[in-house]
C-alpha cells in the first residue's frame, strides 16, 4: 500500500516532446514507472522515448487507460493544460510547471474543485512511491521504501529530509511535493488525511515553510484527526520580513506566517520539531520512538 | 515587481477607479507649477518611494515628512525641495532609507470618512479576495490582529468579479450612506477588474475616501504585480524602477535568479527556494551569517550559475561561499561545470565550501575532483554549515 500512486499507475506527460518533458519522462521510466504515453498539441503521431505522443489529453487516455498525468507545459499555457486534464477525468494531475501567474490558478482551483480529480502542485517535484512509481523530477535514488510519509511544499528540501530518512534506514512510503505556489492543488492537511488512512505509512514527516497558514491548520488538524507520529521542519526561520525568498508563498507579513507561530503551533499539537534542516530525519525518529515509549506504558 | 503609486493611479484611472488629478515632479519648480495648474486650495505633496509608511517617515536629517500638504505654489516647492535627493526614512525602508526622486503633487478634497480597501489572493479561499475595513489610514496589520472583527472579507470569481449584492454587503457593513452604495458598487468593481486583468498580486487603497459630496476617491494606491505574469503585459513591465531596487538584485533577476541581499558574510549558491531558505537557517545555526538568499532554480544552465557566482562575489561582505545543490531538474553536473567556469573567469577571492548531492552526483564530483580549482568538499549539510562558517572566519574546519 502507499498514497496516490503505486506499480499499477499509468502514467502520461503533457508537454513530452519538450526537453525537460522528455528528460523526465526518461527518468520516470528508468525509475520504473509506468509511463504509458504524451501529450503535445500538433506532435500527435510522433513518439518520444518509444511512447506515443497524442495531440490531445483525451486521445491518450482512451488508447492508453492513463489514470494520472505529469504536467511539463510551459508556465502561460499550464493552466490550460490542468484544465484539459481535468476535463478528461484524469484522477491525478501532478503539474511540475514552475511560475503561472497567480490569476490563472485561481481560475483553476474552482474547476478542479468541482472535479473528481486531484491535482498536485503546480510548482512541485511530483509523487513518488519508492520502488514502484515515480511522476516527477526527484532523483530516484535516495529514497528507499519503507514506512514514512513525507509532504512538503518545497522540492529540493524533501529530497534532503528524504535523503536523511533513507541514511538513517527508514524508508518511505509515499513523498508528495505539495508546491511552492501560493495556490496549490492539494494541501498538508488533505495529505495527512490519506497518510492518516494509508496502513503502510506509520508515521508522518512534514517540511513547511514560513508565509500563509497552511502549517498551522496542518498542526489542528494533527491534533485532532492523526493518531501517527509526526515530526515537521519550518525553513526560513531566519529569513527576514518582509522579504520573498523565491518561493512566491514565502514572505512574512505583520504577525502572520512567522516561523514562531507555526513552530508553537506544531509543538503544540505534539509534533516533533527539527531544530535544523540537518535534524529532520533524527527528529522523525525521535517521534517514532516517542510514540513506541508511550504505548509501551 | 513594484510601482510607483503616481504610476499606481495612472492604472487605476485608465481602469475607471476614482483618483485625484495629480502631476509627478521631479525638481521644486515643477512642483509650484503644478500646484497652480491642479487649481485646488489645496495639495498634497508626496514623496514616491516604492515603501509604505511615508506619511509618517521622515528625511534624514530633517523634520520633513514624505507627505505633506501644501496650500500654495510656494509652499509646494519648499516641500519638494525638502523631499526631492534626500533620503527618506520609513518604517519599511530600514534605517538606510530610500532616496526620493519624483514627488507627486495631488489636488484634495474634501474628507468624510477614511477607509480601506485591498484585493490579494487568498490561499485558503483559492481565490482573490477583497478586504475592508472601516479603520482606514491605518497600519491594517495591528487592525487586524487587534480588532479583526473590524476587517471584512469578500472572495470574488476572477472571471465574474464582486456581484452587486457583494458591493451592498460592503457598503452596508462599511457604514456607507445609502446615497453613496452605487458610487461604492462602481468603485469596488472596478478596483477589482483591475486587479484581475493587471495581474496584480496586491492592490491596496489606504485610505479609501468618502467624499464629502458622498463620492469614493482611492487617496493613496499600492500596487505589486505578479512576477510569473509580467510575460503578458509589456506596459506594466516598462513601469519597472530600477533605482528603487537592489542592484545585484536586478541583476540577478535578469539573469532569471532569485536573489535577495541579506547582510552577513557567507555566501550560498542553492537550488530550490525551500532548500535555500534551510541553508541560511544552518548557516545561522552554527553561528554563522547569511550574506544572501539565493535560489539558482531547477532549470538554471551554466552561463545563469556562472553569474550567480558573479553576483555572490560582487557583494564584499562575502568572507566564504556555501553551494549546496541537491539535484532534482537541476544536474550536478551543471553546477560543477558552471563553478570551473566561474573560477576561471571571476576567480574566486573567498573560500569555497561544496556539497552536492541528486541528479548526476558522481559525475559532478568528478569534473570538480579533476578541475584543480581549490575547494573544500563536503559531505552532509552539517558538515558543509561547519566547514563554511570556519572558513568565513578565516579558521579551519
Amino acid at each position: 500500500m502507499s498514497i496516490l500512486v503505486n506499480r499499477d499507475t499509468r502514467v502520461i506527460c503533457q508537454g513530452i516532446t519538450g526537453k525537460v518533458g522528455e528528460f523526465h519522462t526518461r527518468g520516470c521510466l528508468d525509475y520504473g514507472t509506468r509511463m504509458v504515453g504524451g501529450v503535445t498539441p500538433g506532435k500527435g503521431g510522433e513518439t518520444v522515448a518509444d511512447l506515443p505522443v497524442f495531440d490531445t489529453v483525451a486521445e491518450a487516455v482512451a488508447a492508453t487507460g492513463a489514470n494520472a498525468t505529469m504536467i511539463f507545459v510551459p508556465p502561460a499555457f499550464a493552466a490550460d493544460a490542468i484544465l484539459e486534464a481535468v476535463g478528461a477525468e484524469i484522477p491525478l494531475v501532478i503539474a511540475i510547471t514552475e511560475g503561472i501567474p497567480v490569476i490563472d490558478m485561481a481560475r483553476v482551483m474552482p474547476v478542479v474543485r468541482a472535479s473528481k480529480s486531484r491535482l498536485i502542485g503546480p510548482n512541485c517535484p511530483g509523487v513518488i512511491t519508492p520502488g514502484q512509481c515515480k511522476i516527477g523530477i526527484m532523483p530516484g535514488y535516495i529514497h528507499t521504501p519503507g514506512h514514512v510519509g513525507v509532504m512538503s511544499r518545497s522540492g529540493t528540501l524533501t529530497y534532503e529530509a528524504v535523503w536523511q530518512l533513507t541514511q538513517l534506514g527508514h524508508g518511505q512510503s509515499t513523498c508528495v511535493g505539495l508546491g511552492g505556489d501560493p495556490l496549490v492543488g492539494s494541501s498538508f492537511i488533505d495529505i495527512l488525511a490519506l497518510f492518516e488512512a494509508d496502513p503502510d505509512t506509520h508515521s508522518i514527516l512534514m517540511m513547511g515553510e514560513i508565509g500563509g497558514s497552511a502549517e498551522e491548520e496542518a498542526a489542528e488538524f494533527v491534533k485532532h484527526h492523526v493518531t501517527k507520529p509526526v515530526a515537521a521542519f519550518i525553513a526560513g526561520q531566519t529569513a527576514p520580513p518582509g522579504k520573498r525568498m523565491g518561493h512566491a508563498g514565502a514572505i512574512i507579513s505583520g504577525g502572520k506566517g512567522t516561523a514562531e507561530a507555526k513552530l508553537a503551533a506544531l509543538e503544540s499539537a505534539g509534533i516533533e520539531v527539527a531544530a535544523s534542516p540537518a535534524d529532520m530525519g533524527a527528529a522523525m525518529v525521535r517521534a517514532i520512538e516517542h510514540k513506541n515509549k508511550k504505548k509501551q506504558k | 515587481m513594484k510601482i510607483h503609486e503616481y504610476q499606481a493611479k495612472e492604472l487605476l484611472r485608465a481602469a475607471g477607479v476614482p483618483v485625484l488629478a495629480g502631476k509627478v515632479t521631479r525638481t521644486p519648480d515643477e512642483a509650484a507649477a503644478a500646484f497652480t495648474a491642479l487649481g485646488t486650495p489645496i495639495c498634497a505633496v508626496k514623496a514616491q518611494i516604492h515603501a509604505g509608511g511615508r506619511g509618517k517617515g521622515m528625511v534624514k536629517g530633517s523634520t520633513q515628512r514624505g507627505v505633506e500638504l501644501a496650500k500654495s505654489a510656494d509652499d509646494a516647492a519648499r516641500i519638494a525641495k525638502g523631499l526631492l535627493d534626500q533620503t527618506l526614512v520609513t518604517i519599511q525602508t530600514g534605517p538606510e532609507g530610500q532616496v526620493v526622486h519624483q514627488v507627486f503633487v495631488e489636488s484634495g478634497c474634501a474628507i468624510e470618512r477614511e477607509l480601506y480597501c485591498a484585493i490579494l489572493v487568498d490561499r485558503h479561499a483559492g481565490s482573490p479576495v477583497l478586504i475592508a475595513s472601516t479603520a482606514g489610514g491605518m497600519d491594517i496589520e495591528e487592525v487586524a490582529h487587534k480588532t479583526p472583527e473590524l476587517i471584512i472579507t469578500e472572495p470574488f470569481d476572477p472571471d465574474r468579479g464582486l456581484s452587486a449584492w457583494q458591493t451592498r454587503l460592503l457598503s452596508a457593513r462599511l457604514g456607507l450612506p445609502a446615497a453613496s452604495w452605487r458610487a461604492a458598487e462602481q468603485f469596488f468593481k472596478a478596483l477589482t477588474k483591475a486587479f484581475v486583468n493587471l495581474d496584480a498580486s496586491l492592490l491596496e487603497i489606504n485610505p479609501l475616501v468618502l467624499t464629502k459630496d458622498g463620492t469614493m476617491v482611492a487617496l493613496d494606491a499600492k500596487m505589486t504585480f505578479d512576477d510569473n505574469a509580467l510575460f503578458r503585459h509589456k506596459d506594466v513591465a516598462a513601469l519597472r524602477d530600477e533605482t528603487e531596487e537592489e542592484p545585484a538584485e536586478t541583476r540577478a533577476a535578469a539573469a532569471g535568479l532569485s536573489y535577495v541581499k541579506l547582510n552577513g558574510t557567507i555566501g550560498c549558491l542553492v537550488n530550490g527556494a525551500g532548500l535555500a531558505m534551510s541553508t541560511m537557517d544552518l548557516v545561522k545555526y552554527h553561528g554563522g551569517e547569511p550574506a544572501n538568499f539565493l535560489d539558482v532554480g531547477g532549470g538554471a544552465d551554466v552561463k545563469q550559475v556562472t553569474e550567480a557566482f558573479r553576483i555572490i562575489l560582487s557583494d564584499k561582505n562575502v568572507k566564504a561561499i556555501l553551494v549546496n545543490i541537491f539535484g532534482g531538474i537541476m544536474r550536478c553536473t551543471t553546477i560543477a561545470t558552471a563553478l570551473i567556469e566561474a573560477s576561471k573567469t571571476v576567480g574566486f577571492t573567498v573560500p569555497l565550501v561544496v556539497r552536492l548531492e541528486g541528479t548526476e552526483v558522481e559525475e559532478g564530483k568528478k569534473i570538480l575532483a579533476n578541475s584543480g580549482t581549490t575547494i573544500i568538499t563536503a559531505d552532509g549539510l552539517t558538515d558543509a554549515a561547519k566547514k563554511v562558517v570556519a572558513a568565513s572566519k578565516g579558521l579551519k574546519a
